[in-house]
């Protein structure tokens, strides 16, 4: 019987199998951030437990409130900071070099075809994009993982999402992705690894991919995945050069990861996007989703462009088509928030900070902040938000905020317009 | 181990999130103590006020795909530091439910009539869970027992008080 992705990755990582159902696995990268780390440490620290398994798999950063806003914030930041230091963590990520964790890790070449990685963060599922099994774990797991190098999964199915047609221009692996999440609802893939497969897919950059996995958690998925290949290869090349001889050897093992033909599939979905317009979510859960065209004209206070699912480059050069010459809306607020120092630097690099500003965006230093309503961008009671980032729960923004999901695109539209508006009349 | 029973919390939504249950402005506390103020402060959810409706319950009883959202462990915590160690749903978020075994509390998933048949008991109702035996008695405008199935790993989970306790003896 042939095995998918993750079964090939949960077998060459299979430290226990303590019933039929549950699996301990070893992990390859445990990964920490100031909101969900820090009572873990004290909790190691208070049983006279303050160790950590590997120091070179474990990787550190403070990015949710940064630079800290207040006092227990900044003791936050202080109780990462000594403990990655006492240990010596030296893939510790600190004000100047700091980044939203989803999108600097996978910057940093940290993440590889077949690891198992986890964190104490929900949209760890982005590093799927690699071909890893990246799963989002509490407090207690992270724990574990810090002490031990182990997390334990129940042994998984996967759901085939066959991905054909072509994007039009205006549409993205954001509009993609909502489009999906729609389709299986918010607890249509609970206990499951999505796996992106077909055409678009072997065509998207990693990070539309990890656009893609991003908002696999969103379905209720434990992993998003995509197939390693030649793409996954060349991104990481500046780390695996020394690995491999060549990038064609480096493809020829990836492949060896590859669900086989004969795998089986909880669940097998074709979805031909060649019709599909920008989508834009309404209500309090990302399955509430609708093309553009029938939230059109619905009025914004603010437009946050960033985060861990479109925080990265190619994010702020589609936005940045729409936004150059042009001027937003008087009654709307644009924030954004470049993903990592590299892509804050690119995008000087290549003028589009310029563009973004001369448009009147403010652009805030690489963080997660306004996403989860803690800093830098958070709403007003009845204040509406155009966000690329990943949920419209009640609130999250800030107590009593809406927030509409969207891609860069249409938020940079909505942004001009100063209500949710079509981006493909402004390209 | 911790005790599994007592009077119940009936929260009558689907899709009741992390962010509901606990908000991500109270996440820069550093003890789990401090959260107990804030618990369900963002629920949307008619006539549920936090302040007057948590006071004494033990156990909560909810619909489908409760603690979606966010990987917090907060949102268990702030139930424990509340002295809710039992939450009885249709179905659970992933990480919600393995975040309550490894606390070594109780995530109960029941079929949808089930669920139905202990909103019917009123609105005073007192459960309690028999772990040995796989039960559950509720008691309201007349007595249910329910049997449940729980996987064998979180029942290991929940006897050694957790992952951290088991994890640390076993690897």
């Amino acid at each position: 019987m042939g095995k998918t992705i993750a079964e090939k990755i949960f077998a060459a990582h299979l430290r226990d199998t303590p019933t039929d159902e549950n699996v301990i696995l070893d992990i390859d990268v445990v990964m920490c951030h100031e909101i969900t780390t820090p009572i873990a440490i004290t909790d190691l620290e208070a049983r006279g437990m303050d160790r950590v398994f590997d120091i070179n798999k474990i990787k550190a950063v403070i990015d949710h409130v940064t630079p800290a806003k207040d006092s227990k914030t900044a003791i936050q930041g202080k109780i990462l900071r000594d403990w990655a230091r006492r240990h010596k963590i030296k893939d510790f990520f600190d004000i100047g070099a700091n980044g939203v964790c989803h999108a600097l890790f996978p910057e940093k070449g940290f993440i590889r075809p077949g690891y198992t990685v986890i964190m104490g963060d929900s949209h760890t599922c982005t590093h799927g994009a690699f071909g890893a099994f990246a799963a989002g774990v509490g407090t207690t797991d992270l724990e574990v993982g810090i002490l031990k190098g182990v997390c334990s999964f129940r042994t998984p199915e996967t759901i085939k999402l066959t991905i054909t047609g072509t994007l039009q221009d205006g549409v993205s692996a954001k509009d993609v992705i909502l489009r999906i999440i729609k389709e299986l609802t918010v607890n249509g893939a609970t206990d499951k690894v999505m796996e992106f497969v077909g055409p678009v897919v072997n065509s998207m950059s990693m990070e539309a991919r990890m656009t893609l996995c991003n908002m696999a958690i969103e379905a209720g998925a434990t992993c998003g995945i995509c197939l390693p290949d030649r793409i996954t290869a060349k991104y990481l090349w500046p780390f695996i050069n020394q690995t491999y001889a060549s990038i064609d050897l480096a493809v020829e093992d990836f492949v060896t990861w590859h669900s086989d033909s004969d795998a089986i599939y909880a669940q097998e979905l074709t979805l031909d996007i060649s019709g599909l317009v920008p989508q834009v979510t309404f209500g309090y859960k990302p399955d509430e989703v609708k093309n553009v065209t029938e939230m059109e004209g619905t009025p914004v206070d603010q437009v946050y462009i960033g985060s861990c699912t479109n925080g990265r480059i190619e994010d702020l050069r589609s936005a940045a088509r729409i936004l150059k010459g042009r001027k937003i809306a008087a009654t709307v607020r644009g924030i954004l928030s470049p993903a990592t120092p590299k892509v804050y630097s690119q995008a000087l690099e290549e003028g589009i900070i310029a563009i973004f500003m001369e448009a009147g965006f403010c652009v805030t230093n690489p963080t997660c902040g306004a996403c989860l309503g803690m800093s830098n961008g958070v709403l007003a009671e009845g204040e509406i938000c155009a966000s690329t980032t990943n949920r419209n729960f009640n609130g999250r923004m800030g107590k009593g905020g809406i927030v509409h999901l969207m891609s860069p695109l249409t938020a940079a539209a909505t942004a001009v317009l100063g209500h949710i508006a079509d981006p493909r009349k402004l390209l | 181990m911790k005790e599994f029973g007592g009077k119940a919390l009936f929260l009558d939504r689907n899709d009741i999130n992390t962010d509901e249950i606990i908000p991500a402005r109270h996440l820069t506390e550093n003890t789990k103590i401090a959260l107990q103020p804030f618990i369900l402060e963002d629920l949307k959810l008619g006539g549920f006020d936090p302040r007057r409706d948590i006071e004494g319950k033990g156990v909560i009883v909810t619909r489908a795909n409760f603690g979606c959202g966010s990987s917090r462990e907060h949102a268990v915590w702030v139930f424990e530091v509340n002295d809710i160690n039992v939450v009885i749903a249709e179905s659970f978020a992933r990480i919600f439910r393995q975040n309550m075994y490894n606390c070594g509390m109780l995530a109960i998933e029941l079929s949808k009539k089930e669920i139905e048949t202990l909103f019917c008991l009123g609105a005073a109702v007192e459960i309690e869970v028999d772990l040995a035996a796989c039960t559950l008695t509720a008691r309201g405008d007349k007595k249910l027992v329910i049997p449940f199935k729980l996987n064998e790993f979180d029942r290991k989970l929940v006897k050694a008080g957790g992952w951290l306790a088991y994890a640390d003896k076993n690897y």
